[in-house]
């Protein structure tokens, strides 16, 4: 029984890493560039496609593709914020007008980068194996993988929150989330600053897709539903707050592993219900201001 | 030819889109010669299934399907800007009221019976919802849709231990009329819904709303409503779809490319007037009907979507107000009468 309860709640922190690094990107995204990214999830299954090429492509080690993707998913966020969002921008009146273009721009990627991806890799559900040795923690069964995953997020995490708080760009991009106007005029190049955080946005959702495909099977359609969960977990822990990003993630980890061990068909069902139930209660989430 | 026949019955249903356009716009000009035309083409389309091909019907039939779920979006989110992702949740309603209704009932009653369903739906959902922030409404909207599919398959396999549910059909060309039907009365309920008292409150919400609270509109009340409203095409269409599809699961009735699509439509055409979700969803659907009969030669028939996909980030940046923003800078450039002004917002 013990063991039981200890399993569900390891592996709930586990796939709540993963779900604490997409939120983390979506929230830097809408928090900050003001863009609700629908297509977010799509760079988790591209991420996990880019590792499962190299890997089985090239024999790289799956966490040192990080090195490759990471930058190049990196760019791919900057160049999109660059030229297409920063046109948007331009082009509204108001932050609202800008926010639903956003929104349905990101609908426009979304089915692009699926379909292409589709086009390349086919439908199936693809895997490889890596650091799959079971683990023991006090009597309950992991594996090693999930392990090297949970810390991985976890340092991200850390080090993500240690460069917004101490690092001078991390200043300026909270100054930006803020109130971008006032921060352009203090001297923050501000069109820069949202497209570093529209990138690192999509650089978080890239490195979760790095992980998960070390976990789990991955197909080129899975991406909306990670969407989906990213902006509950963004709600649950509230926009803009890196231990809210962690801590709404933990807990629909663990959500998801109660509901999973009991009556799988009704996971998403619960994850709605926690958001149903928060928008109406606090739409603000738990950290917000 | 199928694609000649329905392309010319879609502009006729964009002419009485712009007709009632122009009878609320207070234009008085050639009011007779313009209804005569009105009839003319209504006629025009009533009367496809006699001259058009057999598959003619049936292509317009899902014309007219996407159009009614275009035009009866935008009606609540073009206005307000509340934007809505709840279409296919009514729609799949209006799916499921019928899959449970049909054999037993004649059309006219599940397709009142399911659009009624999905008003009693809105209700419920606006007046949980309508008091959120524009983006919260958005997201909550598609969680609908999704809560609502994965409960309704777990009841589908646990408690009545089904699949999906077999539709009792009904032929083509009843679907095509009955489609038409619900159509006409989406055209005259929009005309008296712009004309009223209400009308104006619901505009005036789209421009300020804390303003039109102020001055005495219960900005509220009338949301909900006009968002059940809408509602109501959505679901008595999906009933009508129903009989077309002959089997229906939760997967099918409650897809979310029956949210995006319709969304697709209207931006692209332009929301700020009647006739650009019609021009929106009879251009797509054509379209759609076009690349995925030459896609599928090749064995790519899904891959329409890509293709909207860039279409729908192409018409954001360069037709900010749609098709109807480009004809109405035209047809001002034209006439070369004053400053251009646009009518539609995102």
């Amino acid at each position: 029984m013990f063991a039981s309860i200890l399993d569900i709640i390891i592996d709930g922190l586990f796939m709540g890493g993963i779900y604490a690094l997409l939120a983390m990107g979506l929230s830097l995204q809408y928090g900050v560039a003001r863009v609700l990214n629908v297509s977010h999830g799509e760079f988790i299954m591209v991420g996990a496609f880019l590792t499962l090429a190299l890997h089985t492509g090239l024999g790289m080690n799956p966490i040192l593709t990080l090195v490759i993707i990471g930058p190049i998913i990196f760019i791919v966020g900057y160049l999109l914020h660059r030229t297409l969002f920063s046109a948007l921008l331009k082009s509204s009146p108001s932050t609202e007008v800008f926010e639903g273009k956003s929104l349905l721009a990101t609908f426009g990627l979304l089915f692009i980068i699926q379909n292409v991806a589709v086009l390349i890799w086919g439908s199936a559900t693809r895997s490889y194996s890596y650091l799959a040795s079971p683990v023991e923690i006090a009597g309950a069964i992991t594996s090693l993988n999930r392990m090297v995953t949970l810390g991985i997020t976890i340092a991200i995490g850390l080090a993500f929150y240690i460069f917004l708080a101490r690092s001078r760009m991390g200043k300026a991009i909270r100054a930006a989330a803020q109130d971008p106007a006032t921060a352009g005029i203090m001297g923050v190049n501000i069109n820069n600053v949202l497209a570093l955080c529209f990138g690192f946005g999509l650089l978080m959702a890239g490195i979760a897709g790095v992980l998960y495909s070390m976990c789990f099977g991955f197909y080129t359609t899975m991406g909306l539903g990670f969407t989906i969960i990213a902006i509950i977990v963004v709600v649950l822990g509230g926009l803009g707050s890196i231990p809210g990003s962690f801590i709404g993630g933990f807990i629909l980890g663990i959500v998801g592993q109660i509901t999973n061990t009991f009556e799988a068909e009704l996971t998403l069902a619960a994850y709605y219900f926690i958001f149903i139930v928060l928008l109406l209660v606090r739409p603000k989430g738990i950290m917000g201001k | 030819m199928q694609y000649l026949l329905t392309s010319i019955c879609s502009l006729c249903m964009v002419y009485s889109g712009w007709f009632i356009d122009r009878l609320l716009g207070k234009e008085k000009r050639g009011k007779w010669l313009t209804s005569g035309v009105l009839l003319l083409t209504l006629a025009l389309v009533a009367t496809l299934p006699v001259y058009g091909t057999s598959y003619a019907p049936i292509l317009m039939t899902t014309i007219i399907l996407y159009i009614i779920l275009a035009v009866s979006w935008t009606m609540f989110s073009g206005p307000t800007g509340y934007m809505s992702l709840a279409t296919a949740a009514f729609f799949g309603v209006g799916i499921y009221t019928a899959a449970f209704m049909a054999g037993d009932f004649p059309p006219p009653v599940f397709i009142l019976v399911g659009g009624a369903a999905s008003f009693i739906l809105a209700l419920g959902v606006g007046a949980l919802t309508l008091r959120l922030r524009g983006i919260y409404f958005a997201i909550f909207t598609f969680g609908l849709v999704e809560l609502i599919r994965h409960v309704l398959a777990f009841i589908e396999l646990h408690v009545t231990g089904t699949r999906g549910r077999f539709v009792f059909g009904v032929d083509n060309e009843t679907i095509f009329y009955y489609m038409l039907g619900v159509f006409v009365l989406l055209m005259i309920t929009a005309y008296f819904l712009n004309r009223s008292k209400f009308g104006l409150a619901l505009r005036s919400i789209g421009e300020y709303e804390a303003a039109a609270a102020h001055t005495g509109v219960n900005v509220t009340m009338v949301k909900i409503v006009t968002f059940a409203v809408s509602a109501f095409f959505m679901g008595a269409v999906g009933a009508i779809w129903a009989t077309k599809l002959h089997y229906v699961d939760p997967g099918i009735a409650f897809n979310p490319l029956f949210t995006f699509i319709p969304v697709l439509m209207a931006i692209f055409g332009g929301m700020g007037l009647l006739y650009g979700p019609i021009i929106g969803a009879a251009f797509f659907t054509l379209l759609k009907e076009f690349l995925t009969t030459t896609l599928a030669k090749y064995g790519l028939g899904e891959l329409y979507m890509l293709f909207f996909g860039v279409i729908l980030v192409a018409a954001i940046l360069f037709m900010p107000n749609g098709v109807v923003g480009v004809i109405q800078r035209l047809t001002q450039k034209w006439r070369k009468g004053g400053p251009v002004e646009e009518h539609a917002d995102t």
